[in-house]
C-alpha cells in the first residue's frame, strides 16, 4: 500500500464531510419562524419585546448573511470548541463532549468487540458447515438482531428481567473506573443489543462470504494438496472472504451510533446519543448541528480506516481507486 | 394467490399486513371506546372484560389506543416510504438518463446522505421542521430517497442499455414518453421491493420518535408514545408495554420478511 492511496482516500472525505456539514447547516436554517423567537418562547417566556429579540439574534449572529455564518460555525468546528456554546444551559459544546464522548464510545467499542468476537466468528462457522446444525444456530440467533427494532428488545428485555428476576438496571451511570460492577450492570443490556443488531447484519455477510470463497477452484486446490481442512478455512480462505465482512462493518456503522442515540436515552446513559436527543426536544440548534456533524464524521473516518485496511489485507487494492466496491 | 400458498412466510406476512390495514382503516369502528376517552376511576385495570387488554395509567382503553396507533404508524411509515420513493426514484431515473454533470452532483449528494446515520438524519429533519408527525413523515422520505435514488439510477442505466429503448427513442419518442412508458416499468421492481422492506425500518423510527417526544404530542395515540407511558409502569401494568410491543414487532417483522420474499422471487 502507498502513501499515495492514503492521500486520495483522505481527499475523497474532506469534501464528503464538508457538503454534509452544509446540509446540516442548511437544515437548520430552514427553521419555521424566527430562531429567536423560537428560543425565547422555548424558555419559557411567552411575551418578549422585539428589542430582547434582536438582541438575541445579535448575540447568535443571525443577521449576518448565511455564508459569514457558516463559516464562522465551521472555524468554531475545527478550532477545538466543537461550535461554540449550547443555546440552553450556556455550557461549551467542547465540555458536554468531553463528558459524553467517552461514555458513547465505550458502549459502542464493547458492541464491536462483541461483534468481533461472538457474531463474526458464528458467520465465519456457518458459512463453513452452511446447511448444517452451526448455520441453523446462526440463523435463527440473527433474526431477531436484523428484523425487530431494537429499542423494542431493549423494553421486552427490561420487562422479562423486572417480571422473571425482579431486576432492574441502576439508573444513575457510573464509570468503569469509578465503579466497575455497577458500570457493567447498566452498560450490559444496551451493548447486548447493540451487538445483537449490529453483529447480525455482519453474520449474514459473513456466512455467504465464507461460503462462496470455500467454493473457488483456490480453495480446492489447497484441499487437494492434502492440507487439513481446519488450515484451509482459516489460513486460504478467511483472508478473503473477510473483505465483504470490512465492507459491512462500515456500511453498518451508521446503525450501530443509530442504534446508540435510542438505547442510551431509553438506559440514561449520559453519552452523545442522549445529549442530540435532549438538544433536540428543546430545540436546541447549535449542539443538534455540530453533534450530527460530528456522528457524521465519525462514520467517514471509521470508512476511511476500513479501506486502509482493505489495502493491507489485498495488495491489489492499492492500484484500482474503487477500493469499496465489492460484493 | 397460488404463489402465496407455496411461500407460508410470505403469506403470513402479507396476513398481518392486511390485519394492520384493517385495523388502520375500521379503527373508529370497532374500537369498544374512544382512544382518548379516560375513566380516572378504573385506573392501570388488568385485561379483562370491559378492558379487553386493560388500561392505562389515566383510565384509558388500551386496545382502542392500540388499534387507533396503527393508523398514526401506517400512515406515518407508509406515507414517508412513499413520498421518499417517488422522490428517489424520480431523482435517480432522471439522473441516468440525462447523465454528464448533473448525474455526478445528483451521485455526490447521495453519497453523503448516505453517510449520515438513520437517526441522526431523522432527528436533524425533525428539529429542523418541529416536532410533529408530519416532520417524522419528511425524515423517513429524506433517509428513504438516496437510497431509492441509487437504485433507481443503477436499474435505469441497465435498462436504458436495452434494445427496445433505443427502438423507442429511434422511432421519435420525447425523452418524457421514454423515460414514463419504456425504462419506469421496467427499473421500477428493486426499488419497490426495498421500499416494502424499508417500512420495517420507517415503523421503528417512527415508535423510536414518539417514545423520545420527537413526533405527534401527547395526547395522539401512537405506539412509540404508549410504550414510553408503559415505561413507568413495567411491573404493575406489563400490558401497557405488551400490546404496543406485540403489535410494532409484528408489522415491522412482516414488512421486513414480504421485502425479503419480493427479493428472492426476482432473483
Amino acid at each position: 500500500m502507498t502513501y499515495g492511496y492514503l492521500l486520495r482516500r483522505l481527499a475523497l472525505v474532506l469534501p464528503t464531510a464538508l457538503l454534509a456539514s452544509m446540509l446540516v447547516f442548511g437544515f437548520m436554517r430552514v427553521l419555521p419562524g424566527d430562531v429567536a423567537a423560537t428560543i425565547l418562547s422555548g424558555g419559557g417566556e411567552t411575551t418578549h419585546s422585539p428589542e430582547v429579540r434582536e438582541a438575541l439574534r445579535q448575540e447568535l449572529g443571525l443577521d449576518d448573511p448565511w455564508p459569514v455564518q457558516y463559516l464562522r460555525w465551521l472555524r468554531a468546528m475545527v478550532d477545538g470548541s466543537f461550535g461554540g456554546d449550547a443555546l440552553v444551559d450556556g455550557q461549551s459544546i467542547r465540555s458536554q463532549l468531553a463528558r459524553q464522548l467517552p461514555v458513547t464510545g465505550l458502549l459502542a467499542s464493547y458492541a464491536l468487540a462483541l461483534t468481533l468476537v461472538v457474531w463474526l466468528p458464528l458467520g465465519v462457522v456457518a458459512g463453513w458447515k452452511r446447511g448444517r446444525w452451526p448455520d441453523h444456530v446462526a440463523r435463527i440467533a440473527m433474526l431477531p438482531g436484523v428484523a425487530a427494532p431494537s429499542f423494542l428488545l431493549a423494553l421486552l428485555a427490561l420487562l422479562g428481567l423486572l417480571l422473571l428476576l425482579g431486576w432492574s438496571p441502576p439508573v444513575v451511570y457510573a464509570g468503569p473506573l469509578e465503579d466497575l460492577w455497577e458500570h457493567a450492570l447498566i452498560v450490559a443490556i444496551p451493548a447486548l443489543l447493540l451487538s445483537w443488531e449490529y453483529g447480525a447484519h455482519v453474520l449474514r455477510v459473513a456466512r455467504v462470504s465464507v461460503a462462496e470463497t470455500l467454493a473457488e477452484p483456490y480453495v480446492l486446490t489447497a484441499v487437494a494438496k492434502g492440507l487439513p481442512a481446519r488450515q484451509v478455512v482459516l489460513r486460504h480462505g478467511l483472508r478473503n472472504a473477510m473483505l465483504p465482512v470490512l465492507t459491512a462493518l462500515g456500511v453498518q456503522f451508521g446503525t450501530l451510533l443509530g442504534g446508540a442515540l435510542i438505547l442510551e436515552s431509553i438506559f440514561g446513559l449520559p453519552g452523545v446519543g442522549r445529549g442530540l436527543i435532549e438538544a433536540a426536544l428543546v430545540r436546541d440548534f447549535p449542539v443538534v448541528q455540530s453533534l450530527t456533524t460530528l456522528l457524521v464524521v465519525a462514520v467517514l473516518l471509521l470508512n476511511l480506516a476500513i479501506d486502509v485496511a482493505y489495502g493491507w489485507l489485498d495488495p491489489r487494492v492499492s492500484f484500482s481507486e474503487s477500493a469499496a466496491v465489492s460484493t | 394467490m397460488g404463489a402465496l400458498r407455496s411461500r407460508p412466510v410470505a403469506a403470513a406476512s402479507v396476513a398481518v399486513i392486511a390485519l394492520a390495514v384493517a385495523a388502520a382503516l375500521l379503527a373508529g369502528v370497532v374500537s369498544p371506546r374512544g382512544p382518548l376517552e379516560a375513566d380516572t376511576a378504573r385506573r392501570l385495570e388488568a385485561p379483562g372484560a370491559t378492558y379487553l387488554l386493560g388500561s392505562d395509567n389515566l383510565g384509558r382503553d388500551v386496545l382502542s389506543r392500540a388499534l387507533h396507533g396503527t393508523r398514526t404508524a401506517l400512515a406515518v411509515a407508509v406515507g414517508g416510504v412513499v413520498a421518499g420513493t417517488v422522490v428517489g426514484g424520480a431523482v435517480g431515473m432522471v439522473s441516468a438518463y440525462v447523465g454528464g454533470r448533473l448525474d455526478l452532483a445528483v451521485q455526490r449528494v447521495v453519497d453523503v446522505l448516505l453517510g449520515f446515520p438513520l437517526l441522526a438524519l431523522v432527528v436533524v429533519v425533525v428539529v429542523s421542521l418541529g416536532v410533529s408527525a408530519w416532520s417524522v413523515a419528511a425524515a423517513i422520505a429524506l433517509a428513504l430517497a438516496p437510497q431509492a435514488a441509487r437504485l433507481a439510477r443503477s436499474s435505469a442505466l441497465r435498462v436504458r442499455a436495452a434494445g427496445h429503448v433505443s427502438a423507442a427513442v429511434a422511432l421519435g419518442a420525447s425523452p418524457m414518453r421514454v423515460m414514463l412508458h419504456h425504462v419506469l416499468p421496467h427499473s421500477i421492481g428493486p426499488v419497490l421491493v426495498y421500499a416494502t422492506g424499508f417500512v420495517s425500518t420507517a415503523l421503528a423510527t417512527e415508535a423510536a420518535l414518539s417514545y423520545l417526544g420527537l413526533s405527534a404530542p401527547p395526547p395522539t395515540p401512537s405506539w412509540g408514545s404508549m410504550l414510553q407511558e408503559g415505561r413507568e409502569f413495567l411491573e404493575v401494568a406489563p400490558w401497557l408495554t405488551l400490546v404496543p410491543a406485540t403489535a410494532l414487532g409484528a408489522t415491522a417483522v412482516a414488512f421486513a420478511l414480504l421485502g425479503d420474499a419480493l427479493g428472492e422471487r426476482r432473483r
